[in-house]
Parts: C-alpha cells; structure tokens; sequence
C-alpha cells in the first residue's frame, strides 16, 4: 500500500541524522566525574604470569584506580563460559577452558587484557599503563590451524593434554568412505578459510556508572541487542539483571562480533561499581586489531564421490576450525550448527560424513562474522562442485544442474533435519546465467585476451539458514495523538530497520510513515522478550512480531470502533486506516484518541492502543535465503593482479520488504565476501604477534576492486514458514561472492592448468600459480 | 600523544633556531607519518616545530634546466600542477598516485623525503630524476641522500627547504600498489637524460637505488626488449609479509618494461 508500504523504495528515515553528524555513539556518551580506561595487554602470545607490579602506575599524576584480574576475581566476577556443549562420537564433552575476565595465571593471546588503568584523563591513564611491570615466563605457542591439531604442537592447556577441543562427527564414516571407493568419479579439494580481521567502522567502547541509590550499573556500549547483553554481564558481575540497565545508542556496524561477551566490557561495568565513579574506554583502532574475536579460520578436508552422470553419491568433509585461546560465544558453534548444518547446502546429497575439530591456539578468539559458518559451508560446496565439474567433464553450471534440489523435490528434508520450504534452486541459477550472459563469455574472453589480460567467469549458487535465535518481541503503541511508536526487541546496528518497520506499520496500520517512531537499545524500555538483530533475523523475528503487534491493535482497535459506531466488533472491517461498518467508518487516528479516553471505551476495556508480542518460532523452522552470484575478472597475468569486471547477483530472500535496503545487503556482503577472497587475511607470527596489525598491513578491500553490481531479486518463492514471507538478506553475499570469485580466476588460469588457489587471491599467490605452470622464466 | 611544546615560525632561521636550542624538537610537516607515531607513543618530542607557516617552503618554480619544487609542497599540488605538468609529467603522475586524496593533501615532498620510507615513491623521483636535495646548510646529490632504511644524509636538525629535478627528455614512472596501503610494493622511474638514462627503484630495497645493467641497455637501445633477463637479483630485495623478494624482482622487471613502453 501507498508510497511508503512493504516493498518499496523508501529511503532510509536514519540517514539525515547519521549522515549529518547527529548520531550519537557510545563515544559521545560523557559522564561528569567519569575516569579514563587504558587496558594493559599480554605482549606475549603464550605466557605464565610471575608477577604484576602496579605500585609505580598507582603514583603516576592523575592515576585513580589500577586494577587486576585478581580484584576481579576478588569482586565476584565470573569467568566467560560458553554456552555450548558438543560431544564426541564417544560421548566426550568437549574441553572448555576457562577464560578469566583478565587471567592472573596465563596469558593466552597477545593482547589479552591484564591491567586495567584508571585516571582523570586518558594521557594519565595511557601514561600509567606503560609504568605497569609485568614478569612473565614465555611458554611455547602455536597459532596455525592446522597446526595446531598435529600430535607434537605445543599443547596450551596441558589439563586437556590436545589443543583438539572435541572431535565432533555428525555420523560413522564407514559407509561413507566404502560409497566413495567405489564411485566411478572421485574429487579431493583442500581448503583453507582465512582467517579476518572484522573491523568494524566504531571501535569497541564501553562506559558505565554506578548509582548507589539504587544499587544499578548503567552501561553505554555498542552491541547488536541489549537484552542479551544485559543478561550475559550482569551473570559475569554476580549480580541479578534488573541490576544492570544496558544502553547502546547508535552502532558503527556489528556484523556478528559486537553481539558476543567481551572481557573490556565486563571490567569497565565493574570498575564503575568497584570505584564508585563513572568509567569510561575507548577502544582505539590497535586494540581492535588484537582484541575484538576474528573471524572464519578454517582448514578443509573433502572428498566427494560421483556415479558416471554426475550425480553426487557421497561427501566426506572434515574441518579444522582455529577458536583461538578460548571457546568464544560461538567459536565451535560455527562450522558445526551455523555452516554443518546446512550442508550439503543446495545439493541433493542423502549421504554424508562431516567431521570438525575446533583447535586452541594462542589467538584472539574466533567468533561469528556476516555468515558465521555458512559462508565456509558454501565455499566447500562451491569449490567441490568446480573440481566435480573438471572431474566428469562437464562444464559448471551443468553439474550444479544435475545436483541441485529440484524445486519439485520442496519441501526438502536435509540429512541435518532442516526442511527447505522455499526455494527454486536450478531457476534462480538459469535466471543469473542469463542475466550474467553466461553463453556470450567467449567473445569477451577474446576481446580480453586483444588486451593481453586473461579472462574468467565464475559461478556460486548457495544456500544459507536465517533467523538465528527462536524467540523475539516487538511492540507497537498508538498515542492519543495517533502517532506510532515501534519500541524493538531487534537491534538495528547499520541495517535501517528505523525506516523498514515503520514501512510495516504504515502498511499495516495506515498510520503516516512520517509519524512512526523507532525506540531501540535500551533495556528500560526494550521489551523483555527481546533478542537482537545477528543471523539476518530481524525481518523474519522482528517483522513477525511487528505484523502480529498490529494485529493485536487492530483486533482492539475494532473493539472501540464497534463501540463508537454502536456496531458489532465483529462485523468491523478495517482497511487502510480505516474501521469500517457498512457507510460508516471512523479513522485509526479517531480510534486512538478515543483509546485515551476511558469514558469512550466500552465496558471492560483497557486505555490505550499499545500492544506487545513476542513471537515464538519452533527452532528449526529457520529460513533459507539462497542465490546465484556470477563474477568476471581479468587477470594481468604478468603482474597477478585481478580486476573484477562484472558481478551478477540474483538472490531469494523471499518477499522484499524494501529492495533499496536489501541492495544494500547484498552489495556489502558481497564486498565482505569479495574482500575475504581478494586482499583480507590475518596473519600471526610464529611466536604469536599479530603481523596484520592496522590497515598499512591488513588490506581492506577499496570502491576500486569492484565493478558495478548488477543485483536482482528472486521473489517467486516466498518464505513458507513465517507470514511475511521473508527470508534474511544479510549474509548472503558473504556466502556468494568467494567461491565465485575463486572460481573465476582459476577459469581464468585454466590455460596454465590451474585448478584452485588459497584466499585471499594475492597478486603474488596467482603470479606463482601461474609461473610454476610455465617453465620459470629467466 | 604525550605533551609537548609547539612552535610555528614563518621562517627557516627561527624553524632551525628551535632544533637547535631544544632537547628534542622534530620538525613537523603534514604530519602524515609523524602525528601517527606520537599517537602511538613511539615517538616523544619535547617540541614539534610546524613548517607550514614558512612562505619559501611552498610552491613549484622553474629555474633554468632545473625545476625546483618548495619542501613544504602537498602531492595533490605537485600532482595537479600545470608547471611540473609540462616539465615532468612522471613526477606529476607518480605524486597523484601516492596514497589517497586526504594524505595527497597533507603530506609534503620534503616529509617523504626526509622520512625515507623503503616504501615511498618520491625516493625513486629524487634518484631516477638526478634531483638535488636542497637544505638549509648545503646541497646534497640524490645519489648521496639515501643511505638505509629510514636512513639519509640528513645531519640532525638540517631543514629540507627544497628538492631540484633535472628535466628529462622523457620519463614515466610505473607503481605496483601494496593492497593495504597503497605504497608501493615495487616502484620504477625511467629518465632518459639524452646522454645518460637512469633507472631508479624504490619498494623494492632497503631505500631507493639504481639498476645500472638496466641503465646501460636502455642507453644502447631504449626499448622494452633491452630489458628482457635484466631483473635484479632477488637475493638482494626485501622479503615481506606481502610480497616475496623473489616476486619483487619480477616486479621490478615488468615496472621498468612498462615504464619504457609508455614513453618508447
Ligand atoms: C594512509 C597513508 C598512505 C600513504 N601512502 C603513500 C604512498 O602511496 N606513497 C608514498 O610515497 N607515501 C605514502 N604515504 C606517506 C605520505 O605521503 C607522506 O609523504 C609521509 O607520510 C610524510 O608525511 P608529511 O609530509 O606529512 O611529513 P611528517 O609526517 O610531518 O614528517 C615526517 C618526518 O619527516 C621530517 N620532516 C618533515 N619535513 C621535513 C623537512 N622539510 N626537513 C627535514 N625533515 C623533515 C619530520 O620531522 C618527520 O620525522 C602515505 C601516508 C599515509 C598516512
């Protein structure tokens, strides 16, 4: 309906106020009397800690506070335990180490927090913290993946006695493997995910004040949902929720790790309690580097059996997944529930075996981050079905064809108990072979070589699972007035939901898109059903709850109307803003004031307009974004640079609430993903210091390394299992656009006999690939 | 950033008077890679001396078969320039592709000279245009100027005040981008003097240096085909995180045949 309602354009209502430099981020939160936070951090990779000495920190000028893991331990604050527990084929728990807010006997990564300074200004408080003596004992490290699961590394925690947390199997191997031996086409491929640096455009900030009158800590800080939040660290600072107020005010992108529980946080939250003044920590741009969880680092093993037709048999798949020193919120969880399951992702594959072990090392730890396990997930697939492709001798999109769930197959349970309700798999790819102009890439392949540049297409086609955690509350009120308030369990960090909700209740309810305000990120008035906004959840969980709100007020809404026009609730019509019986009608406008009014209520019936719901999904009934995404790139064979010329995307995410907004998604997961596969890797030393430590060394992807993308929208098949018929939008162009891309240079190298080449492709990396194909040139 | 004293003169006696007087006072130019190093506390200055009020640091002029460009002059200015535009066009293209607008605009030839960063390209300006490195005390050849790794024949507290650049028949300059940061993982300067031609590499080393079997063929035939089997030795680059000495030399190799094919 109108202008404004679900499906169109409309511009984002946030962006005026961002944009012009009205947002307000936790940085420009600034509390009287507040005292500066400088972390000191392990230098050391793997160390035992002898002694700290804080005595010369404590008379540096302006020096409040200096405190240490012990005062921690000493307030009643509780180590970050990870809410997960996997087993081993054998029924072996898995092995958590316990991660202290600021360890006093190890230290595990380089730049895991120690010491926590306290001054009046932040250069006391920096100046302070280089007058901390820490004695430390250096212990042997390891930080390779797949290191890291070899017999004779290092082993960090030696009560375990393996840096293997779990051998997770999903299933025996045996029939598996016999399957594949005797298949009459057979494809290996190893993989590594690298490991990245996320890098959000706010660094992590925290600042918290203690009010004594009523015994409650009030923390400003950025996360992707403040309930959880609340929970999580009120549990770390031994104290009951209520207790805890989280704000979290404007947010310069989250894409997974502003979700998880931080150390920093924690110990500002206590120090402002501990001190009885305000504390306040900026992350600076450094620490974001060694401190916020990394993401991806997986190693893989596969191999994949195919009869003489090309019909995939079998898939074996084993993974090495680097969580870092500690088990994170999610760190295993990934590649087990996040990308595991959604194995054999598009493919009609009943048997598999899939093994993952998530190994320690002396990192930071790994954590989710746009696509959290699914974008590994398809890499495998995607890179598999290429090799599968070379191996039968057919060409890419025709063994994708062969193997793709057909959409008269749906509904399709997967052998991971997922049922794949929607979704036209084998059209969604035919749609972007033409709109990729699949068939004329021969000529263009000619044109490039006039130029001395070799030319390559590469092809994905991914699915992915949305909608993350099961429960979520919006609420929607209508003031006497008749302007609406949306009040979000959801957490809009970067993704507009300011402006698709009020599209929602504009539709729904009719109430001008203009007079719709957006509350979030506060827990004094987020409902208590709140969740948050990761795992491209909020149009499903947050829309439901939002269109079932508006249900809920129309239902009373007709009530009052009934009684206004003396008619029967039941016989009420409502319809754009309107409460309709035969010729008469009043407005929602007209319901609202009236709603305000209790002497124009009928009997029984409560003042105001203003209902909640929390909508609760049965767990597995996710959603299944899925899409095709085709790439172009021209290859300097002398020089090994790649230029992308030309991405075709077409995505299903179900009915689109506001295709401007979805573009958006799509276009930065895919320059996420274009980025992992193209310049972005995390490099640690052998002796555990982080290499790629600031933006001279990690290599954000630029505006130049892509070329316009062409993004469209398969909206054929909306979503079956929620009312809206959405399906998230968020992380599909991080699953797209790797094995895409990989896939199109090595077409590109196909001349040289290249078949696959590591992330990030790196002009060297492809320069080698190309170069030890040739006799090496003098 | 630790406190410190701050002086801008208007100018080059009293700039000087500063650094000698004071314990450790650094000059600061656009501050592109020094206000970096005091945020991170690796460096700590009693006073920073601001060059930019000194009028006779700035601007482009030429003089005789020279041009003459002030230490105190922005990339974006040297870049966009209609003076050096005519006189070197390598020297305007090779200052339009250091790092990004907002750096071209702080950052100052005088800065990145004296700095000496293994990785910036003016160093293969300075040397593969004979430049002179004109100080407050002296004049210093540009094969003379850079001695190492961050290392120049600056004496402590000498002020840059300006560079001199013999005008080339013809010279292109050829980059190859560090993904991350945009400096040069390898950068080659072609000069073809008429009776001599220099080939200068910066990236690649320790600091900028010649490539004098490169020199003599482009001076017997200057084609890119005279280079062919010319790279230099990769036993003597730089090996890094991002790129290999092995890779650099072919680098290398490939720059300097571009380079002559632009202007050939
Ligand atoms: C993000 C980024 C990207 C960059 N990319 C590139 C690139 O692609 N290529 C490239 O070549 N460079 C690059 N640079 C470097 C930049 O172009 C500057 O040239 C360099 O940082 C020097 O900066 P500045 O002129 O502001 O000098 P400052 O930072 O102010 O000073 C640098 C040093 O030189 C000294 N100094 C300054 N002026 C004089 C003088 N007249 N006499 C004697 N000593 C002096 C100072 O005391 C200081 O030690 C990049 C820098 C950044 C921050």
């Amino acid at each position: 309906m109108g202008q404004f309602g679900i499906g169109q354009p409309v511009r984002r209502k946030e962006d005026v106020r961002l944009l012009t430099g009205k947002g307000r981020y936790t940085d420009d939160v600034h509390l009287e009397d507040q005292q500066w936070a400088v972390f000191v951090r392990s230098p050391h990779a793997n160390a035992k800690i002898l002694s700290i000495d804080t005595s010369a920190a404590l008379e540096s000028p302006g020096v409040t506070h200096v405190l240490t893991g012990a005062d921690l331990r000493d307030g009643g604050v509780k180590p970050i335990s990870a809410d997960m527990n996997f087993t081993s084929r054998e029924g072996k728990p898995m092995f958590k180490p316990e991660r202290r807010i600021m360890p006093v006997d190890f230290a595990r990564y380089m730049g895991e927090p120690l010491v926590l300074v306290l001054a009046e200004s932040l250069e006391e408080a920096k100046a302070a913290a280089e007058l901390v003596a820490l004695d430390f004992e250096e212990l042997p490290c390891v930080t390779a993946t797949a290191r890291a699961a070899e017999p004779d590394a290092p082993v960090i925690y030696s009560e375990h006695g393996s840096n293997v947390s779990v051998h997770w199997e999903n299933r025996a191997p045996d029939e598996i493997d016999a399957i594949i031996a005797a298949a009459p086409h057979k494809v290996t491929v190893d993989l590594v995910n690298n490991r990245l640096i996320v890098a959000p455009m706010e660094p992590r900030c925290a600042v918290a004040a203690y009010d004594p009158a009523d015994d409650r800590i009030t923390l400003w800080s950025p996360t992707q949902g403040v309930r959880p939040a609340q929970a999580s660290f009120a549990q770390l600072l031994g104290i009951p929720k209520e207790k805890l107020r989280v704000i979290s005010d404007d947010v310069g992108g989250g894409f997974g790790i502003r979700s998880k529980r931080y150390p920093e946080t924690a110990a500002v939250a206590f120090a402002a309690r501990k001190t009885g003044r305000p504390v306040k920590w900026r992350g600076d741009r450094s620490e974001t580097f060694v401190s916020d969880h990394h993401g991806r680092d997986q190693v893989n093993h596969c191999v994949m059996g195919l009869d003489a037709n090309g019909r995939i048999l079998a898939l074996r798949l084993e993974t090495i997944v680097n969580v870092g020193a500690y088990c994170g919120d999610n760190g295993p969880r990934l590649p087990i529930d996040g990308g595991g399951r959604i194995i054999p992702t598009g493919y009609d594959i009943e048997k598999f075996y899939f093994s993952v072990k998530p190994v320690y090392t002396n990192t930071v730890p790994t954590d989710t981050y746009r696509g959290a396990g699914r974008p590994e997930a398809n890499y495998i697939m995607e890179r598999l079905m290429d090799a599968a492709a070379q191996e039968c001798g057919l060409t890419r999109d025709e063994i994708r064809r062969r193997n793709l769930i057909p959409l008269s197959k749906l509904p399709y349970r997967t052998q991971m108990n997922f049922v794949y309700d929607s979704g036209d798999f084998v059209g969604v790819m035919e749609e972007t072979l033409k709109a990729a102009d699949w068939d004329g890439f021969q000529a263009r392949r000619a044109e490039s070589e006039k130029r001395g540049l070799l030319r390559g297409i590469g092809i994905a086609s991914f699915v992915e699972q949305a909608g993350g955690r099961p429960t979520e509350e919006m609420r929607v009120k209508l003031g006497a007035d008749g302007a609406a308030t949306v009040f979000a369990g959801t957490f809009s960090h970067g993704q507009g939901h300011e402006t698709v909700y009020a599209q929602m209740v504009n539709d729904y309810l009719g109430v001008p898109f203009e007079r719709i305000k957006f509350v979030q990120g506060d827990t004094d008035t987020t409902p208590p059903g709140g969740v948050g906004t990761f795992g491209s959840r909020s149009s499903m969980m947050g829309g439901v709850a939002v269109r079932r709100s508006c249900g809920q007020i129309i239902l009373k809404g007709k009530r009052i109307a009934a009684h206004l026009m003396q008619a029967n609730a039941e016989d009420v019509i409502f319809e754009e803003g309107l409460f309709r019986v035969g010729v008469s009608s009043v407005t929602i406008e007209e319901v609202a004031r009236a709603a305000a009014d209790p002497s124009k209520l009928p009997e029984g019936e409560k003042p105001g307009l203003d209902e909640s719901n929390l909508f609760e999904r049965e767990a597995d009934l996710m959603n299944f974004p899925n899409g095709c995404h085709i790439v172009e790139v021209e290859v300097d064979p002398e020089l090994g640079t790649v230029q992308i010329v030309k991405y075709t995307a077409v995505d299903d995410c179900g009915v689109v609430l506001n295709p401007l907004l979805v573009h958006g998604q799509v276009y930065g997961g895919v320059a996420q993903g274009i980025g992992q596969a193209l310049t972005e890797d995390a490099v640690y030393d052998e002796s555990g210091q982080l290499l790629t430590g600031s933006f001279m060394d990690y290599g954000m992807p630029r505006a130049h390394h892509f070329s316009h993308i062409e993004a469209h929208f398969d909206e054929t098949q909306p979503c079956k299992t929620n009312e809206i018929g959405v399906k998230g939008a968020g992380e599909a162009g991080a699953c797209g656009a790797p094995p895409a891309f990989v896939s199109a240079v090595c077409d590109a190298l196909k001349p040289y006999g290249v078949k696959h080449i590591d992330m990030p492709l790196t002009p060297e990396r492809v320069w080698r690939a190309i170069h030890s194909a040739k006799p090496r040139a003098a | 950033m630790r406190n410190f004293d701050y002086h801008r003169p208007t100018d080059i006696a009293a700039a000087a008077r500063v650094l000698a007087e004071r314990e450790d006072a650094k000059l600061l130019a656009g501050g592109m890679t020094l206000i970096p190093t005091l945020k991170q506390r690796l460096a700590t200055p009693t006073d920073l001396v601001d060059l930019g009020r000194i009028a006779a640091l700035k601007g482009v002029r030429r003089e005789g078969n020279g041009l003459v460009i002030g230490a105190m002059t922005c990339h974006a200015d040297v870049a966009t320039s209609p003076v050096v535009r005519e006189a070197i066009p390598a020297l305007a293209s090779l200052a339009g592709q250091i790092g990004d607008p907002a750096v071209r605009h702080r950052g100052t030839i005088g800065g990145s000279v004296a700095n000496a960063d293994p990785a910036a390209d003016y160093p293969a300006g300075v040397v593969g245009l004979d430049a002179t490195v004109i100080t407050d005390r002296r004049e210093i050849g540009a094969d003379d100027f850079f001695t190492g790794l961050f290392e120049t024949a600056l004496e402590p507290g000498e002020i840059i005040t300006a560079i001199r650049f013999l005008l080339p028949k013809r010279a292109a300059y050829q980059k190859f981008r560090h993904p991350a940061s945009g400096y040069a993982v390898a950068g080659v300067m072609v000069a073809d003097f008429g009776d001599a031609v220099r080939v200068a590499v910066t990236g690649a080393g320790p600091s900028a240096f010649r490539l004098d079997a490169m020199e003599k063929a482009l001076g017997a035939s200057f084609t890119p085909g005279a280079l062919e089997g010319l790279n230099p030795d990769a036993l003597e680059l730089l090996t890094d995180m991002h790129a290999s000495a092995e890779y650099r030399a072919h680098l290398v190799g490939v720059l300097a045949r571009r380079a002559v094919a632009a202007i050939a």
